[in-house]
């Protein structure tokens, strides 16, 4: 599952993040394997997401989102 | 002697680093640019307890030292040498309080070149209210530092933070991690080739071009052959590198902050389902524009009247004041009348900076980004492109440079290229004229057709410039990845301090560029105009009275001067180049304007006032004809054959010219730095200066 796939409202755990694709600038703002992340709302066609990374908020593309694994643990 | 010492502030966007830039120097302080290129350098000064002269410098935010972008890339430069002279003697950090885990990533890395280094934990105020609570004497020793715990908006802990940075000298150096650890082996040889080198410098200096590319080796030659790893193992490195400090830093706080979430209250989120709602954000945002289009054109007219009152008064006092001649007419109606002409827009200018950085200031402006960005990039545009169109409606310099933080090159690129279609300031007062000209009074709808024109200008500004953006997105083959990510910060109420010192800055600036060309153009103008070769010029008298000998002396001394005007200098260029503007419905004068204009197009009105004043000789012994402005001169300027020079025809025309045409060196100036080539803004140049004379040639052959 990706990051692109999360629902509103839903939380989930970073897995894995594709280093080739996401670039550093991402990961420093706390995009990284481990750390909690939440869908807090998105924009219309869905595209771009608004997430709270490890308290940080902040926004990106789906074609990002696509690239980054996540663990649902709503579930 | 009094001790000098050079702090520079740092930190990510977002935490209030400019406040705390604003609360230490107040007014001392001045914008300039670093060298050879257009990235703000603020710097000002402040005297600390001791006495000691404290120069400050506030380095673009950034999120770490690896550079993305050339703002980013200056923070690095300077921290990398030591031979700088604004090389810091202290390093301020700013953080912000509630987001204090990301913020420390930069500060470890800092620490990690051994520069002296005060943390700064920003918006204290908001601690209680967000339940967070910190054990600054564990966070001291675990981050070898000493805190300042601050709140700009409360003005508490400034000279706390001062004490700090007077004791500089006090502070520890050591490094709060170890950062080589994440490859021993790498580190290992680098240290042995580099023997008398900083490790994690040598360590920035190689990886910089991973990601941007731009550093200057000059300090460290020989890195330049140090490569035992491939682009990816880099990266790869750099990314365990963040791993590791992130590691660091949720340790150390997890036993230096709690955080009661019991107490904590986060409106943002609440805020964001509105703001941000599919139907209710658009709704939204679009009766924020229209209350900030309202401010600019309607609520900034009362200054903006007092102030051409002020300027008219001011002509007319020099005009009857100084000696009658050619200079007194240069004064009053070219120069006074020019700087006049800018003057008047000042206000508008100042209210939409005024709204722009209120939008920054609260944390509005990236929802906005938020909102628009799949709806702009069906355009080949970003949602971050919003903020360089709303800022090109006041001024296109700024504006293309706001497309700085715009990931993808070739949005940037087709953003910097269209933004000059919006319609800037300087566009006001040639279009406010030529309505006031040629559009008939009368009303449609309770609004007046006058300013039914003007709103249609700046909607057809907006549009062709997402007109052109579509159209480029399909020509330019340009191969880049496409990535986004901007921070939704937390909403705040604007400082009236950091609004007021930019919309202060801004206005100041954009006074003082326009003023100065203004000036220059007037005077050169008015050379051109006043001396000419050969027999035309020197005895126009003895022809024309010749020609017509039955006349009054005043109507001889107008065809005189007439005749003295069509064969000086400018006379010469103008009827050389009239029959390229005739089919466009202008006369030569007017071609003289549009010439000037090519320097900043709000030179037009005073390059009118200019020749007219010189073209008629009598004006001061009327006194109807003294209180004349520029306006009635033009209504009364007429072809050879008696025909009116400004008709709706020729006014259309002209309004579409100045709407499409690209004539502002200044900002090309800025796109060729900003592009870093010839290319791009040599392509504006003849593309929309091209298309507006297709144009205003079709609107005048229609409506003629």
């Amino acid at each position: 599952m990706t990051l692109a796939d999360l629902k509103r409202g839903q939380h989930a755990v970073i897995t894995d993040v594709s280093s080739k694709e996401i670039p550093l600038k991402l990961l420093e703002m706390g995009c990284l394997p481990g750390n909690s992340v939440e869908l807090v709302a998105i924009s219309s066609f869905s595209d771009p997401m608004y997430l709270n990374i490890n308290g940080s908020h902040l926004a990106i593309r789906k074609e990002t989102a696509n690239h980054i694994l996540i663990a649902s643990i709503d579930e | 002697m009094s001790k000098q010492i050079n702090v520079a502030l740092i930190g990510n966007p977002n935490t209030g680093k400019t406040s705390v830039f604003n609360a230490l120097t107040g007014l001392n302080q001045k914008v300039g640019n670093y060298p050879g290129i257009t990235v703000d350098k603020k710097e000002g000064t402040c005297k600390l307890a001791d006495g000691t002269k404290a120069h400050i410098l506030d380095l673009p935010g950034t999120y770490s030292l690896n550079a993305s972008s050339l703002d980013e890339n200056v923070v690095i430069e300077l921290l990398l040498n030591r031979n700088d002279k604004n090389f810091p003697d202290v390093a301020v950090v700013v953080t912000d309080v509630e987001n204090l885990k990301r913020n420390l990533l930069l500060f470890t890395q800092i620490k990690d070149l051994e520069i002296p280094t005060v943390l700064a934990i920003n918006m204290s105020d908001r601690m209680a209210y967000k339940g967070i609570s910190l054990d600054i004497p564990y966070l001291e020793s675990q981050l070898e530092t000493k805190i300042a715990l601050i709140s700009t908006r409360k003005n508490n802990g400034i000279s706390e933070l001062k004490e700090l940075i007077a004791k500089y000298d006090s502070l520890s150096t050591k490094p709060c991690l170890n950062a080589s650890s994440i490859d021993p082996e790498y580190f290992d040889s680098l240290k042995k080739a580099f023997p008398d080198q900083l490790l994690y410098k040598l360590w920035l200096v190689i990886t910089q071009d991973v990601n941007f590319g731009k550093t200057d080796r000059a300090t460290i030659e020989a890195v330049n052959n140090f490569k035992t790893k491939s682009e990816t193992d880099l990266k790869r490195l750099q990314q365990k590198e963040t791993i590791k400090r992130y590691q660091f830093i949720n340790n150390t706080l997890k036993k230096g902050q709690t955080i009661d979430l019991a107490n904590a209250k986060d409106f943002r989120i609440k805020i964001d389902r509105i703001l941000t709602h599919k139907v209710w954000g658009y709704v939204i945002f679009f009766f924020i524009l229209l209350l900030m289009f309202q401010a600019v054109y309607d609520w900034a007219t009362y200054p903006a009247d007092l102030i051409d009152l002020g300027f008219s008064n001011l002509a007319d006092w020099v005009k009857n004041t100084l000696p009658a001649g050619a200079f007194t007419n240069l004064l009053a109606e070219g120069i006074i009348a020019g700087i006049g002409g800018i003057m008047v827009f000042i206000p508008p200018i100042a209210f939409l900076f005024l709204f722009i950085s209120i939008l920054e200031e609260s944390g509005y402006m990236s929802r906005v980004v938020f909102l628009m960005d799949r709806l702009m990039r069906r355009f080949g545009l970003s949602g971050k492109s919003v903020v360089p169109l709303i800022s090109g409606n006041a001024c296109a310099i700024p504006a293309v440079m706001a497309a700085r933080n715009i990931e993808s090159w070739k949005e940037r690129l087709i953003t910097i290229l269209v933004t000059p279609f919006t319609t800037c300031s300087a566009r006001l007062p040639v279009y406010v004229i030529i309505i006031a000209l040629v559009i008939p009074e009368g009303t449609f709808l309770g609004l007046s057709y006058q300013a039914l024109t003007l709103m249609s200008l700046y909607a057809l500004g907006f549009l062709t410039a997402v007109f052109a953006a579509f159209i480029l997105n399909k020509i330019l083959k340009i191969k880049s990845k496409s990535y986004f990510v901007i921070e939704m910060p937390s909403y705040k109420m604007p400082l009236l301090k950091n609004v007021g010192l930019t919309v202060l800055e801004k206005t100041k600036t954009f006074v003082f560029e326009a003023g100065k060309i203004i000036l220059a153009i007037s005077i050169v103008l008015w050379f051109l105009a006043s001396y000419g070769p050969g027999e035309q010029f020197n005895n126009a008298e003895a022809i024309v009275t010749e020609r017509h000998p039955n006349l009054s002396e005043d109507e001889l001394n107008d065809l005189v001067a007439e005749h003295k005007l069509e064969h000086s200098y400018i006379g010469i260029i103008g009827k050389g180049m009239e029959p390229v503007i005739q089919p466009l419905g202008y006369d030569w004068k007017i071609g003289i304007g549009l010439v000037t204009s090519f320097a900043a197009r709000e030179v037009f009105v005073g390059t009118l006032a200019t020749i007219y004043s010189i073209g008629s000789a009598n004006d001061i012994e009327d006194e109807d004809e003294a209180m004349s402005t520029i306006k009635n001169r033009m209504a009364e300027e007429t072809h050879s054959d008696g025909t009116k020079v400004f008709t709706l025809a020729s006014g259309i025309s002209l309004l579409l010219f100045y709407a499409f045409a690209m004539q502002c060196m200044s900002t090309l100036a800025v796109v060729k730095r900003e592009t870093n080539s010839w290319k791009w803004p040599s392509l504006q140049l003849v593309f929309m200066s091209g298309f507006a004379y297709i144009v205003a040639l079709i609107a005048f052959q229609v409506l003629k």
